[in-house]
């Protein structure tokens, strides 16, 4: 009897079809957690050696480390979790990688499919919970669905505006056998075409407004970033090519170098002055893969009120979302960005905006980002500074978790290459950083992997130290120690009458036994004199490290727009006392 | 104290709402529905009324309209959102186009004795309305039409014996040779 079935290499069960189809987009890297509804697959897993499996300690921590690991390699990330809560651990992550368009693919276990809806153990509703937070989302109830739909998936997260997606497998169907195929074109959904080339009418306006322009500024953001490393390049030449000013938001640092002479550093909220009121004073903007979020705009009715507005999105959503423009070019960053620069090149006028320069050195000679130096304590500020100093001429990455030592961490560490820096931008989320320096280090493992922190928030996810120290990967988790939630406690003083609610850690962790118990080392630094000898030591280290910086436990950001507030109301920290505080302040209690 | 408004809707305030029309033509796969309802709870988007069917069995296509109001920012944020959804093949604003046909089915139950008939049969007739049940003491009418059309036949409806309505809520199409 023959049984052609059996002789055909693309039988296989569904378990099977999910790791063969990781090894078809050359996934080298899964970050995960087992549990009863994917057994089948970590079986596979365990018998193969394409992929290689990386065991977090909480599925959160698996999100943000294929996060950390999309982020800097531009490749998706890829994560495996279980069915019910290890489906709902994944939700933070999910949405963070939404609203920063990071590609990852993530798979769930499901219960068997006649289960479905029996609140059976371990059951929760993965695709209906996750509809909200992924691009898209798929449950497969068919193992013969579930080749095209990995293809798809991949395509889906990786394509057009980037995202998160959720692949839901029911237990059967990882154990049923259909056929699998390797990826074709038409896996992709017919109803889903995205956009990437730009209007050639749009671009011509673009180039007349640029051309014409007096007062320009670039504002890019994480688009360029998103887009490639070609979107970088082509973004330096176009400032090479006009001479303009250019500012990135947060999650755009990088993709022009912080060492550039048109480099004004970054914008919005805690942006720099000179940033923002070059966006201010502007007239003609043009701005490249960013979205004109609150924490760029603040006052939306004041923003940039002169100015011609050229926006290149490859999400049609996001135009005229926040803010009108005048120009909108649908496209991804780099095609657009090479067919401006061509379009501009072939006109062959630079406007001349020397006085617009000079204006822009007015505002950067008052200093917006200077502090007060202090021998006693450690400074945030200067903390960063020293870090940034011990690291040039390494190969580093930066992450960071979320509130002041984020944003000291934009403003003083200098980017020079894009997928440099991790953060999380858009969603805010803290204890991004420590699994996300887990997953950028599985990406790079010689490279120096450090997580600026807080030292709330890297308790959220403390647990990773544990995954870093199993896969020997020697990240380094510097954490500035102020024992408060330092940007908490600064909208409590600013605006709350300085009750400081529950914004103080009275009981901390001795990181530096934390670590230890871990099995990393641990540093501490205290005062000024001791920073520099223990960030070297940090370096130097080939373990995972907590590196405890005790630094001003009351230090403020600045400067600052108070939300609410238009780019020229922004706040210096000279000028930062308590009467010019409250008036700056006052009435922005409503806001976020 | 002059408060300032959130950053998220400041722009919006002095700008007039409308309503539009919407018709989007959807893969019909499972949650597809879901998917666009979450969208417009989830962003704060209104729904005035709400049809989806499959119209192209072969094809696995099912039209949704949706008639929903906004200001001409957040109506065209709609379309946009809405297309940029993976299963979603194609939005077209009817009202934009102004070339459409809008109707929805009513049935609309009344009861009453003696004159109250009488009266509910006279205006059904002027109104095209069809009797798809009756009883000693009650008539359902089927009635299809504009909105407004079938609000005002309700409304006159309403003192003679209203018991109850079922609506279906808009469908629209294009006028002319052209499909979407």
């Amino acid at each position: 009897m023959s049984d052609d079935k059996s002789h055909d290499p693309n039988q296989m069960t569904g378990a099977a079809m999910i790791v063969r189809a990781l090894a078809d987009h050359g996934v080298k890297h899964l970050f995960g957690y087992p549990g009863g509804a994917v057994l089948p697959i970590y079986d596979e897993i365990f018998q193969q050696s394409d992929v290689e499996h990386i065991l977090v300690r909480h599925e959160q921590g698996a999100g943000h480390a294929a996060e950390g690991y999309a982020r800097s390699t531009g490749k998706p990330g890829v994560v495996l979790v279980t069915s019910g809560p290890g489906a709902t651990n994944m939700v933070t992550p999910l949405t963070d990688a939404l609203m920063d368009s990071i590609p990852l693919v993530c798979i769930t276990g499901q219960v068997p499919t006649h289960l479905i809806g029996n609140d059976a153990f371990q059951e929760c509703d993965t695709v209906g919970i996750t509809r909200p937070c992924t691009k898209h989302n798929w449950l497969v109830r068919d193992v013969n669905d579930l080749a095209k739909v990995l293809h798809e998936a991949f395509y889906v997260a990786t394509s057009g505006r980037p995202g998160p997606v959720v692949v839901d497998v029911p237990k059967d169907v990882q154990f049923a056998t259909g056929t699998y195929h390797p990826p074709r074109k038409t896996d992709v959904h017919v109803s889903y075409k995205p956009r990437v080339k730009g209007d050639p009418a749009q671009i011509r306006k673009a180039v007349a407004l640029m051309a014409s322009a007096k007062r320009p500024v670039i504002y890019s953001g994480g688009g360029v970033i998103n887009s490639g490393n070609e979107a970088s390049k082509l973004l330096r030449d176009l400032v090479e090519a006009t001479g303009f000013p250019i500012t990135s938001t947060l999650m755009g640092l990088g993709a022009y170098p912080a060492s550039g002479k048109n480099w004004l550093g970054m914008l919005g909220m805690h942006g720099t002055y000179e940033a923002n009121m070059a966006m201010h004073d502007c007239d003609v903007m043009l701005c490249v893969g960013a979205r004109f979020d609150d924490r760029i705009t603040g006052r939306t009715d004041a923003f940039s009120p002169g100015s011609k507005k050229i926006h290149i999105d490859i999400d049609p959503s996001s135009i005229n979302k926040n803010i009108r423009v005048d120009v909108p070019i649908i496209g991804d960053a780099a095609n657009v960005l090479s067919d401006l620069l061509q379009a501009f090149k072939a006109e062959g006028k630079k406007p001349k905006i020397d006085p617009w320069w000079f204006e822009i050195g007015r505002w950067r000679a008052r200093n917006s980002l200077a502090y007060k130096k202090n021998n006693d304590v450690i400074l945030p500020q200067y903390a960063i500074q020293r870090l940034f100093e011990a690291t040039r001429g390494h190969d580093t990455y930066i992450t960071t978790e979320v509130g002041q030592h984020q944003m000291w961490a934009a403003q003083f560490f200098g980017f020079e290459e894009p997928h440099r820096w991790m953060t999380s931008g858009g969603l805010g989320t803290m204890g991004y950083g420590l699994p996300a320096a887990l997953g950028v280090q599985v990406a790079h493992r010689d490279s120096l992997v450090i997580d600026i922190a807080g030292d709330a928030s890297v308790q959220m996810t403390m647990q990773e130290m544990s995954s870093a120290v199993q896969y020997e990967l020697p990240i380094k988790i510097f954490i500035l120690n102020n024992q408060y939630m330092g940007m908490v406690r600064q909208w409590q003083q600013l605006l709350h009458g300085n009750r400081l609610s529950h914004s103080y850690t009275e009981a901390m962790p001795d990181f530096v036994k934390l670590a230890e118990a871990y099995g990393g080392v641990g540093l501490q630094a205290i005062k000024p004199g001791d920073l520099d000898g223990a960030l070297q030591e940090m370096i130097k280290v080939k373990k995972p490290v907590l590196f405890d910086c005790r630094v001003a436990a009351l230090e403020n950001c600045f400067p600052m727009i108070p939300s609410g507030k238009a780019h020229n109301e922004m706040l210096l920290p000279a000028e930062a006392n308590d009467d010019a505080t409250a008036a700056a302040f006052a009435g922005g209690k409503a806001l976020v | 104290m002059n408060q300032p408004a959130s950053a998220y809707f400041m722009e919006e305030r002095h700008d007039p709402n409308e309503t539009h029309t919407l018709s989007v033509l959807v893969a019909n796969e499972p949650g597809v529905l879901a998917r666009v309802i979450g969208l417009f709870s989830g962003r704060g988007y209104n729904i005035e009324s709400l049809t989806v069917s499959e119209t192209e069995s072969q094809k696995h296509v099912s039209r949704i309209t949706i008639v929903t109001t906004g200001t001409p920012m957040v109506i065209t944020q709609i379309k946009h959102q809405l297309d940029r959804m993976i299963p979603v093949y194609q939005v077209v604003d009817m009202t934009l186009t102004g070339r459409s046909i809008e109707r929805e089915l009513a049935m609309v139950k009344v009861k009453g004795s003696g004159d109250q008939r009488i009266e509910a049969m006279r205006l059904a007739e002027v109104f095209r309305a069809r009797v798809v049940d009756a009883t000693n003491e009650s008539f359902v009418f089927e009635i299809t039409g504009g909105t407004s059309k079938i609000d005002q036949f309700v409304n006159l409806m309403r003192p003679i014996g209203l018991v109850e309505v079922s609506r279906t809520g808009v469908a629209a199409i294009g006028r002319g040779p052209d499909g979407m």
